[in-house]
């Protein structure tokens, strides 16, 4: 040791290592790659919609097109899977239903987040009577099976793809606005919202700069979580004859034919109900990881 | 006289989505029976982390045990298994927690929780547990304790919720106590209650007492002996009279100088410029030099070593260098 | 207590009115009628037919008709089958409906329970991932897939049980886990994340602090706090059971109350799909309300006397 070694440091020479504290997203973000089973979500999800968008394209036969010498073809390289009983490629049809399904399950499940948002936004922000009231609604109508009215809704519409979407966006609304307002009521007593307000914000500006980001969160998680069901709900319906009318393929429909068929020719169900459970296990696993990703209360020390 | 506790460089590191993070470095203490001793320091220094290691309470799968033993009654108690260990838990040593709010087990009664305690330590006869349980609630200072012991701990209040903490800590009448920051979460009125309360019980029965918080003026009421911590190590530590009269680290001396003057009421607040550092982003030297008013070259390049300034006063810095003294 | 019971099968008397009154006239926004789907009926013959149904009155009068009828339980004929009133047919089918139904629950929360603490008990070990795995796939894979390929494994691979029908013990087997199926995986993980949840919380710490035991830790300090939202779930379980059972009964052809609601669905036979409905929607309220009455009992944290709502 040296007598320099002793001698005070001037302030400027503290090189001080200034690490910016991380943000909500970049802790999400940091954590959901750890999270190997959502990656897969994300790639899964990525992988069908591309497919979705554009495989009809690039197939040689349309979903529509029938040929009925080859009806019931195993896959072959001319059919990679086969044909179905009127002589429709399944390859394509399999792409096009994943466009018709992904397209219902993203629709449909916009839908209830718009409404939701709007319904629970008002609620939450009212407060008193009004919110009493518009709850008491929304608990009666939580009362009820929804999927009976889903049914009944797709009886008096008639079968079709626009009327699927709105079946099924307006029955399921009611959980994302029980979630909506759960987040405003309690970001509107939180200690930062009391701050902003004595500092003089605005009412508009609070809601858009303090609680709308908050809410964003849950809501991400519950529209991702509620596309499968979406999709799934419309699987059913045309396994019960509801769903899109013939020759448009969803899943469901493929399914459901592939199920009669099952027995002679096991391919044709087999194609559609893998791409099926794939595509709902990936938003699974998406939702999954963007919900334990998002909750700020998740992220402790030594998770997982 | 043989420590009651002695932990003897003790280093722990967490597993975390961010990597591995040492939350305390080399710390050594001693405790002696019916001793009060007081950790004090910012949060995240590695207080509570050090008690809840010596009670094996850090979660398993996270926690890293790096060196350092950790000696109860002359015996070395990380080589106990579990079942050993639960043993020692509750009737040997005990603590106290910070939130009384979340503490407590909401579906079950308060007076089961506590008969809890008893029954495992087989320290009454069968039977006599609810009249002991009864007297311990009194004893915490509970009015009406037959009403309270089959209440539930959402129906009492803070203070009392911690009251209850205590009195089901104190079930076994255990040799050591942790109060890892017990009045933190309670009003100014309510914690001079509880003060009293700890001072009292433990005078009563000879116990000795880990005292954790970030308050100055608690430690300072009621610990005989203090440990500083800073950035997960032990900076300085001494009694309090030393500590509180002649403070050697400069960390100690800022946390002196921050507390407010009553007789000069307009003397400007003083704090300590900066943060504590991101402990996974440490530098080389000393933890505290970017905040340090008196840092020399040195404390960039090593860690100091503990010198010794009295029997019971160490400090680890390098202003105490001997070597230093002898240049200037 | 009981004026908060009596509040709450208020509630759902309005509730199921308002489930009444809409489907009625949802069924009645339906172009056509029952009588109009299949054969041509000479104008004359259905004139008398829709007359002798009531279906010309205006629609208050018809409306008003149907809830005194409901109000005494009388569900009214069945359109398709003549002679047969919807009572006698739930009468009828329900039993089927409820042994697949009863079945399914057991299983769901037998298994989804124990399967669920295994996993948290075993977390991150081999345990634990299948576990999640199976869980996953069960959520994820609707129940006519699943049902579809238990009936090729064990009715057509390996002959053991066969594929349809209720006839005995056998026949139950299959079509309860294919209805099981959904809710025992939800359940899984439900379980398994609220124990994890509960064992991070404080007073875990606390009560392993005074030196309790792991299993005693897990069983009595840490069950009946993670069972809550598991005891929650039960309702939302018997209406997934419920609206499962129109699925899982179509495929095994059990002749039960959610394929019989099919058929009326496909023949627009209107008393039918009215009163199953009702019937359904007045299954599920009540089982909230057995819920809802003794989830208090098991969280003391929850008091009977003050009608929180959300």
């Amino acid at each position: 040791m040296t007598e320099r070694d002793f001698e005070p440091i001037a302030i400027g020479d503290i090189e001080s290592i200034y690490v910016p504290p991380q943000t909500l997203r970049q802790r999400g973000w940091q954590q959901m790659k750890q999270n190997r089973l959502a990656i897969a979500g994300i790639v899964i999800v990525t992988i069908m919609t591309l497919l979705a968008v554009v495989g009809p394209w690039l197939c040689p036969y349309t979903y529509a097109e029938q040929n009925l010498a080859d009806a019931n073809a195993y896959p072959s390289a001319a059919h990679w899977f086969g044909t179905d009983s009127l002589g429709r490629d399944l390859f394509v049809r399999v792409l096009y239903g994943a466009r018709i399904s992904l397209s219902i399950g993203l629709v449909a499940s916009l839908i209830n987040v718009c409404i939701g948002m709007v319904y629970g936004g008002i609620a939450g922000l009212a407060g008193g009577k009004t919110d009493r009231f518009m709850m008491h609604i929304v608990d009666i109508l939580y009362a009820i099976p929804m999927l009976l009215y889903v049914i009944l809704l797709m009886v008096v519409f008639k079968p079709g793809l626009v009327n699927i979407y709105i079946a099924l966006g307006i029955a399921y609304w009611l959980n994302m606005a029980r979630i909506v307002r759960g987040q405003i009521l309690s970001l509107k007593e939180q200690d930062y919202v009391l701050a902003a307000r004595s500092c003089g914000t605005s009412s508009w500006h609070i809601l858009t700069r303090h609680m709308l980001p908050n809410c964003v969160g849950p809501i991400i998680v519950t529209l991702t979580l509620s596309i499968p069901d979406a999709i799934f709900t419309e699987a059913f319906l045309s396994f019960i004859g509801l769903g899109v009318s013939a020759p448009m393929a969803s899943w469901g429909v493929l399914t459901s034919e592939g199920i009669s068929s099952m027995r002679s020719f096991p391919f044709q169900l087999i194609f559609p109900a893998v791409a099926l459970c794939i595509t709902m296990l990936g938003f699974m696993f998406l939702g999954d990881g963007l919900r334990d990703a998002l909750d700020p209360q998740n992220q402790k020390e030594g998770s997982r | 006289m043989k420590p009651l506790l002695d932990i003897r460089n003790l280093s722990i590191s967490f597993k975390t989505y961010r990597g591995i993070m040492e939350a305390i470095h080399g710390v050594s203490m001693t405790v002696a029976p019916a001793e009060t001793v007081g950790i004090v320091g910012e949060s995240g220094c590695g207080k509570s982390v050090t008690a809840h290691a010596v009670m094996r309470l850090l979660p398993q799968e996270t926690a890293i045990y790096s060196s350092g033993t950790i000696y109860w009654d002359g015996q070395d108690i990380q080589a106990l298994s579990e079942n050993q260990m639960n043993e020692l838990r509750g009737r040997d040593m005990a603590m106290v927690f910070q939130d009384p709010m979340t503490a407590l087990n909401p579906v079950l009664t308060i007076g089961s929780q506590i008969r809890e305690g008893l029954r495992l330590h087989g320290s009454v006869p069968a039977g006599q547990e609810e009249t002991q349980a009864l007297a311990l609630l009194q004893a915490v200072g509970i009015t009406s304790p037959e009403k309270r012991i089959h209440q539930y701990p959402h129906e009492l209040s803070g203070g009392m919720r911690q009251r209850c903490l205590i009195a089901m800590a104190l079930a076994c009448s255990p040799k050591l106590l942790f109060a890892d920051e017990p009045t933190t979460a309670l009003d100014v009125t309510t914690e001079a209650q509880v003060l009293e309360l700890l001072s009292q019980l433990q005078k009563k029965s000879a116990m000795a007492v880990v005292l954790i918080s970030h308050n100055l003026g608690v430690i300072a009421r009621m610990c005989h002996r203090v440990y500083v911590m800073y950035a997960g190590v032990v900076v300085e530590q001494g009694t309090t009279e030393e500590l509180f009269d002649g403070p050697a680290h400069p960390y100690t001396q800022g946390l002196l100088a921050s507390l407010p003057d009553p007789d000069h009421g307009d003397k400007e607040l003083q704090g300590i410029p900066g943060q504590a550092p991101d402990l996974f982003h440490l530098t080389a030297g000393c933890r505290f030099y970017p905040r340090c008013p008196r840092a020399m070259h040195i404390c960039t390049r090593e860690e100091p070593p503990a010198y010794t300034l009295s029997d019971t006063h160490n400090v680890r810095c390098w202003l105490w260098c001997p070597e230093r003294r002898n240049m200037t | 207590m009981v004026l908060y019971v009596l509040k709450r099968i208020g509630g759902a008397v309005v509730v199921l009115w308002a489930i009444v009154t809409i489907t009625f006239f949802l069924m009645h926004a339906i172009p056509g009628g029952p009588f109009t789907q299949e054969k041509k009926l000479p104008p004359a013959v259905l004139a008398t037919v829709e007359a002798r149904y009531h279906l010309n009155d205006p629609l208050a009068e018809q409306y008003a008709d149907y809830l005194k009828h409901a109000a005494v339980l009388d569900l009214g004929p069945s359109y398709k089958y003549p002679g047969k009133t919807v009572n006698a047919i739930i009468k009828e089918t329900f039993p089927v409906s409820a042994q697949l139904g009863a079945i399914s629950l057991f299983l769901a929360i037998g298994a989804g329970l124990i399967a669920g603490m295994l996993a948290a008990w075993r977390k991150n070990s081999w345990v634990d991932y299948t576990m999640m795995i199976g869980a996953t796939l069960g959520v994820s894979v609707p129940s006519f897939i699943i049902a579809a390929i238990l009936i090729q494994l064990f009715a057509f691979t390996w002959p053991v049980l066969p594929a349809a029908m209720w006839k005995g013990p056998a026949y139950m087997i299959m079509p309860a886990l294919a209805l099981a199926a959904h809710p025992t995986a939800f359940i899984m993980r439900l379980t398994r994340s609220s124990i994890l949840d509960v064992l991070a919380q404080d007073y875990i710490k606390t009560a392993k602090s005074r030196g309790v035991g792991t299993t005693a830790l897990l069983c009595r300090h840490a069950l009946r706090n993670a069972l809550l939202p598991v005891v929650s779930y039960i309702g939302p379980l018997a209406a997934a059971l419920l609206t499962g059972s129109f699925i899982v009964e179509s495929i095994f052809s059990i002749p039960g109350l959610g394929r019989h609601f099919v058929t009326s669905i496909y023949n627009r036979d209107y008393t039918v799909i009215l009163g199953i409905t009702i019937f359904y929607s007045f299954l599920i309220i009540f089982m909230n309300l057995i819920i809802d009455m003794i989830y208090p009992l098991l969280d003391p944290r929850i008091s009977l006397k003050k009608d929180k709502g959300v």
